[in-house]
């Protein structure tokens, strides 16, 4: 792991001079053992009215049943729908980061997999409660599973992709569960052996007696592997059965063969782009910006504009075969998007996906952390809107004219839907506090390799082109986290 | 010297830790462990720890969670009470790929990672057996039995040749229990 120089024309993943393995234990586990700053509870209390008011809206709706949503008899699935898969969507990027960039060696993944990770597992929250709160009789939620019931044995209906849908959210969800708490499991070590009294018997009970023997690690890294390698199946496998949902129906504007894959593009763009969202705050909150650099930050805006474009071409895929298909209900309703009484929202989705994106094609706006966020921002608020044009704009216009509705929504819509944000954000903020945000073994792996100290004592000692030298050094000029007078006299 | 239990040779950086395995094991001196703050390949080559067999197990978990739903799924819907849905087949086995496909990930995982646990003894609240505390932080440890290797001032010698930072002599075998 050791033994060999990584090319000086890779660009460093950990920055800063002074970095030991000890110094990368105390800056992770800082916010973990330490008393939170006013940013933390701010961000906290603000996130923690949001999930009162969804703890509020979610209640009053199993009390009044979904008659207290927006909903009509055209218009059945709306913000519910729309909810649940814009959350699962998100989810997708941790899974993506944590298993795909491991099976193609990325190591940039090491220093932003754990909180991806964190991120998918409470993003599938959020759209599991969507779920179940959208079923009218939430009490009733165990239906969906396979079981023998009090009517005879009556079994689910195995060709719906409802069902499909329960398979693979539940799976999902406790494959991706698996697959972070078995890496968290050396870093809890870490702070178990740094703690004293009671918080170190928690950590000693949620660290399973992890030494980081020979064995362990040798296995764990076995472990790693195969479970990348099926999970990289699994999430695609996941978004493809969400798109089956609306593809195996019937309605213009679902009914579409190209939706498990431009689904699938999907989610990991609007996953990366809440990534983004998550990161850029924390690594400046956090004080990690030795670990969570500019490289990473430009990696990730380069995914969102790779899969924004594949998103765009699947747009433009739709249309092309709406009009081609000669099918008149299909050609209307990709018209009515633009000229029907949603135009707006047609907007906002082809606005934010396509055109927004294509910003990230300048290198300048990649390494702009300021407007790497806003648009990490428009990108969620751009794949919402996708979710509601699918979803609204191809159910409110149906077949029978007479039956043509709108769709307000109410405050409850809007509550559950704001709540959820504030869920999320909750949970997020309270895993920052307890547990370390950054995999501290897997960065502590990239230290003798891979990092600005690592390449600088590389050129000193000589053997390295000059040409190559002074790439490495132009390419240094983004970071934000590199002092940029001490390579001005090499 | 006589209630030494463990030598630990507490080593600042894997190469040098590496190379102190090399020149312990070239004096036949056995290693009882290592303990390091993160995963150090080729040093399982060096220790004679046997490759894993969680894949095998991983496809042989897989593969009954494939059968389990598959027959289950036949089970329910073609033989216990077949629905004729437009009088398509009961068992339309393109529409149970997808279930089928979810099981077979589910029991994969769970049964690789529940091997993974049970065969390094890691369960919750295990109490942990720890050498050295600083082996999760900065610290690459290896642990000799003193009561095996019986020249203990040479064992110093070649640690502190190879570049070990401290050497500690432990009364008790573990220090993590109270």
């Amino acid at each position: 792991m050791s033994g060999h120089n990584e090319s000086i024309l890779r660009e460093p993943l950990i920055t800063g001079h002074d970095i030991t393995y000890a110094k990368i234990t105390n800056d992770i586990l800082s916010p973990v053992e330490n008393k939170p700053n006013k940013a933390w509870w701010i961000g906290f209390i603000v996130s923690a009215l949001g999930a009162t008011l969804w703890l509020f809206a979610v209640s009053y709706t199993f009390w009044n049943g979904i008659g207290s949503w927006g909903l009509n008899k055209t218009v059945g699935w709306a913000w519910d729908i729309t909810g649940f898969v814009w959350w699962v969507g998100i989810g997708h990027a941790g899974t993506l980061i944590s298993a795909v960039l491991l099976l193609f060696r990325q190591n940039w993944r090491n220093s932003i997999n754990r909180s991806a990770e964190a991120m998918t597992i409470f993003a599938v929250i959020c759209a599991a409660t969507y779920v179940v709160s959208h079923m009218g009789r939430p009490w009733l939620a165990y239906w969906v599973l396979p079981l023998p019931n009090q009517f005879g044995s009556l079994w689910v209906n195995f060709n719906s992709p409802l069902v499909w849908d329960m398979f693979a959210i539940s799976t999902y969800f406790s494959v991706s569960l698996l697959f972070w708490y078995t890496g968290l499991l050396p870093d809890m070590a870490s702070i178990r052996d740094r703690a004293t009294g009671f918080r170190r018997r928690i950590y000693s009970v949620l660290s399973f007696g992890w030494t980081g023997n020979v064995k362990t690690w040798q296995r764990f890294e076995a472990v790693s592997l195969i479970l990348a390698g099926i999970a990289t199946p699994l999430v695609l496998s996941v978004h493809t059965i969400v798109s089956m949902d609306f593809a195996t129906s019937v309605i213009p504007g679902w009914h579409t063969t190209i939706f498990p894959p431009y689904f699938v593009a999907g989610a990991i763009f609007s996953g990366f782009a809440m990534v983004q969202t998550l990161l850029l705050v924390t690594r400046k909150v956090l004080g990690l910006e030795n670990y969570i650099t500019m490289f990473h930050i430009e990696s990730m805006n380069k995914i969102i504009l790779v899969t924004g474009s594949i998103v765009g071409v699947a747009y433009l895929t739709e249309f092309f075969i709406a009009f081609y298909s000669g099918s008149e209900y299909e050609q209307y309703t990709f018209l009515n998007r633009f000229i029907g009484p949603y135009w707006w929202a047609g907007c906002m989705m082809y606005g934010c996906n396509i055109l927004m994106t294509q910003l990230m094609w300048f290198k300048k706006v990649r390494t702009n952390i300021p407007l790497s966020w806003i648009l990490s921002i428009i990108v969620n608020i751009g794949m919402w809107f996708e979710r509601f044009v699918i979803i609204v704009v191809s159910l409110h216009r149906d077949y029978l004219p007479s039956s043509w509705a709108m769709f307000y929504p109410t405050w409850v819509d809007v509550s559950v839907f704001v709540g959820s944000i504030g869920v999320f954000f909750t949970l997020f903020l309270l895993f920052l506090r307890v547990m370390p945000s950054i995999a501290i073994a897997e960065v502590k792996l990239l230290l003798k390799t891979s990092s600005e100290q690592a390449k600088l004592s590389q050129i000193k000692t000589g053997h390295v082109e000059v040409a190559y030298v002074s790439e490495y050094v132009d390419s240094l000029e983004k970071f934000d986290s590199v002092k940029q007078e001490e390579y001005a006299k090499i | 010297m006589g209630n030494i239990k463990y030598i630990l040779g507490s080593f600042g950086d894997p190469d040098e830790m590496m190379h102190g395995i090399d020149k312990l094991q070239e004096n036949n001196i056995s290693i009882h462990d290592v303990y390091t703050p993160m995963p150090i390949h080729g040093i399982e080559a060096k220790l004679g720890v046997k490759r894993s067999k969680l894949d095998i197990a991983a496809f042989f978990f897989g593969i009954t969670g494939t059968i389990t739903m598959l027959s289950f799924v036949y089970y329910a819907a073609a033989w216990d009470w077949p629905i004729n849905i437009g009088g398509k087949p009961h068992f339309a086995l393109p529409d149970f790929i997808p279930i089928t496909f979810e099981l077979t990930i589910l029991f994969c995982a769970f049964g690789l990672v529940g091997s993974y646990y049970a065969s390094t003894h890691l369960f919750p609240g295990r109490a942990p057996r720890v050498m050295d505390l600083r082996a999760t932080d900065d610290r690459f440890i290896i642990a000799i039995d003193a009561t095996q290797n019986a020249e203990h001032t040479k064992i110093d010698g070649l640690l502190k040749e190879a570049g070990a930072l401290e050497i500690k002599y432990n009364e008790r075998k573990y220090v993590s229990y109270e």
